[in-house]
């Protein structure tokens, strides 16, 4: 995990729901690569067509609730989204977004210091988002130290793996 | 932090005490918590191929798994046949025994409550963000992403951030033709889609007390449109009775202590209260049934289903509204029960009788219209009034389609005069 995130921004308004993000007709897609091409196609349709590997995702409140369709962070990884920053998440989407690794920062009044096309710097550990063109910046509360682990482990799957392989090398039973 | 010492606790605070092998747990701490039911459906699909990368070889505690399809049932895609056939070859290759499978189906939340998959004091973990309806046995029931299955199937446990509650204080009788959805309604449009995020909502009062189980649930299902990580009601004799025939595993009843401690207490008294409805485009935005009924809004189609409210109590009430009265002209009608058995039970009672004379169309039991998915899709500009919980854009097919979320007695109404009604106004 990179200690700095810094990319292009898109944003977003408040309560963007998860069938905002991927509507129900595609929850039987399962390889995300197919998933991408419709991600946001009710929110912000440019999206998908668009944004490049690295950009990050600036949503005012509530963003990713609704369904628990782990669809919706999936074809952020798939593109490649370097981080999402919202002024609140939906509980669900919070958790799955950090579970594939997908650095997830909760920081308060976010939303209003930034424009579509803005570049913006994530200092992790200092806990500040900034707008490089305007010079604004909000800070953030540290990332609680369970959820930075997992963020640096990859996400759940690599840190699950290493503690089933750590088990099984100690000769415990899972 | 010491601010958890010398008061009572909530009853979600002892029931991840519990699961965590902790004294007392406070809002804010993370704990790992053993799960004692994990339930998959579609979505879990995506839960295996993580489950196999992360190294497991066997599943934690396959007594404690269930597995229930619902959303495409039959499958009526390519893509849902194909994400059932990993579920079946999954539970066939790791032993996973409780299989709801085509026949034996239903919508997820409602085969864990018939079957008594999920008892008072339980922590219970589904793939499907309605899982805090389970909350209504006295428990703490959260949906989580299939990932997260994954590791809670390896592993059996979770962390979870033990969250701070909120006390919603119902008293007073509903009126008639006003029910458990009109309150839920109500309660949403006070807290809002944000006011619970990452909370748990604990239900108490007389006017709960009083409540069957079947609405316990449907109150406890729309919590998940207030943020919250569970829904809750303690457990009581309502409770131990519905559970006593078919309860899967042992109960750890509990309740909150009188000084335990909630971060805000929400006050609602039913007596006078109109039926409510959630207008576009969000389940918040709730008025009093009345004053849209003045609006005279024509519908195009009307959905009496979900895991909110298709039980057999639901079905019943629709079926004495809509005995002897027509579908209007222009209209779409779609029942579709929430489950096999209430289906069976529609049957033998003449409920899908009475709903096909009158020019309704009754489906096999499965989500249905409610997701946009499968069936019952709207088209631009459509307008639907359910019995549902959501009505995002785009939540049952075109993002213009408007849709109206009341009580069942409503939506039969509407059903019957072709633009939203008021139950009350019916014979």
């Amino acid at each position: 995990m990179q200690e700095i995130i810094e990319g292009r921004v898109w944003t977003l308004g408040r309560d963007v729901d998860t069938d905002q993000i991927i509507s129900g007709k595609y929850l039987t897609i399962i390889d995300p690569n197919e998933l991408k091409k419709h991600v946001f196609e009710i929110a912000l349709p440019a999206f998908a067509k668009e944004a490049r590997a690295g950009d990050i995702l600036v949503a005012d409140e509530n963003f990713g609730s609704g369904s628990s369709r782990e669809h919706a962070p999936q074809a952020m990884r798939a593109i490649g989204v370097g981080a999402v920053v919202a002024d609140s998440f939906a509980r669900i989407f919070y958790r799955n977004a950090i579970n594939l690794g997908i650095p997830t920062i909760e920081a308060r009044g976010v939303r209003a210091i930034f424009e579509t096309g803005d570049t913006a710097r994530i200092e992790l550990r200092a806990g500040v988002v900034r707008n490089v063109r305007t010079g604004a910046s909000v800070e953030f509360p540290p990332i609680p130290h369970h959820l930075l682990e997992l963020l640096e482990a990859g996400g759940l799957v690599e840190k699950v793996r290493a503690e089933l392989a750590a088990r099984k090398a100690a000769g415990a039973s899972p | 932090m010491s601010e958890g010492n010398g008061h009572g606790q909530t009853l979600a605070e002892k029931i991840l005490a519990r699961a965590s092998g902790q004294e007392r747990v406070v809002p804010g701490e993370i704990v790992e918590g053993r799960v004692d039911l994990a339930m998959m459906h579609e979505q879990g699909a995506q839960t295996v191929a993580p489950f196999h990368q992360m190294g497991a070889e066997r599943v934690w505690d396959p007594d404690r798994v269930v597995i229930a399809i619902d959303h495409w049932v039959p499958a009526s895609t390519e893509g849902a046949a194909v994400l059932h056939r990993i579920l079946r070859k999954f539970a066939a290759e790791t032993h996973l025994p409780h299989f709801y499978d085509v026949g034996n189906h239903g919508i997820c939340h409602q085969i864990l409550a018939e079957n008594g998959w999920v008892v008072p004091g339980d922590l219970a973990v589904g793939t499907d963000s309605h899982t805090n309806m389970l909350g209504a046995m006295g428990a703490v029931a959260a949906g989580i992403g299939p990932t997260e299955m994954a590791a809670v199937l390896a592993l059996g446990r979770l962390w979870l951030k033990v969250p701070p509650s909120i006390s919603v204080e119902v008293r007073g009788q509903f009126g008639r033709g006003v029910t458990a959805k009109d309150l839920v309604l109500r309660v949403l449009g006070e807290v809002r889609t944000t006011g619970a995020t990452y909370k748990a909502v604990e239900f108490s009062g007389p006017t709960i007390g009083r409540m069957s189980m079947p609405e316990r649930f449907t109150i406890c299902n729309m919590t998940t449109e207030m943020g919250a990580k569970t829904g809750m009601v303690a457990p009581d004799q309502t409770t131990f009775d519905y559970l006593a025939p078919i309860a899967k595993h042992a109960m750890h009843p509990m309740r909150s202590d009188p000084d335990a401690r909630y971060e805000r207490t929400v006050e609602i008294d039913v007596e006078g209260m109109p039926p409510m409805v959630a207008c576009p485009y969000s389940p918040d935005n709730v008025r009093p049934l009345p004053d849209v009924v003045k609006e005279h809004v024509r519908v195009d189609q009307v959905f009496l289903g979900s895991c909110t409210n298709a039980r057999i109590e639901d079905l019943r009430e629709g079926a004495a509204l809509m005995k002897g009265e027509k579908v209007a002209p222009g209209v779409r009608f779609i029942v579709s029960p929430a489950s096999t058995k209430i289906y069976q039970q529609c049957l033998a009672e003449g409920i899908i009788e009475t709903f096909t004379e009158a020019g309704a169309v009754f489906t096999n039991s499965s989500c249905s219209a409610c997701f946009g998915g499968n069936m019952g899709i709207l088209a631009p500009d459509e307008v639907c009034a359910s019995s549902s919980n959501r009505n995002f854009p785009g939540r049952m097919g075109a993002k213009e389609a408007r849709i109206y979320l009341m009580s069942p007695a409503a939506v039969v109404a509407t059903a019957i005069r072709g633009e939203i009604s008021d139950p009350r106004e019916m014979q």
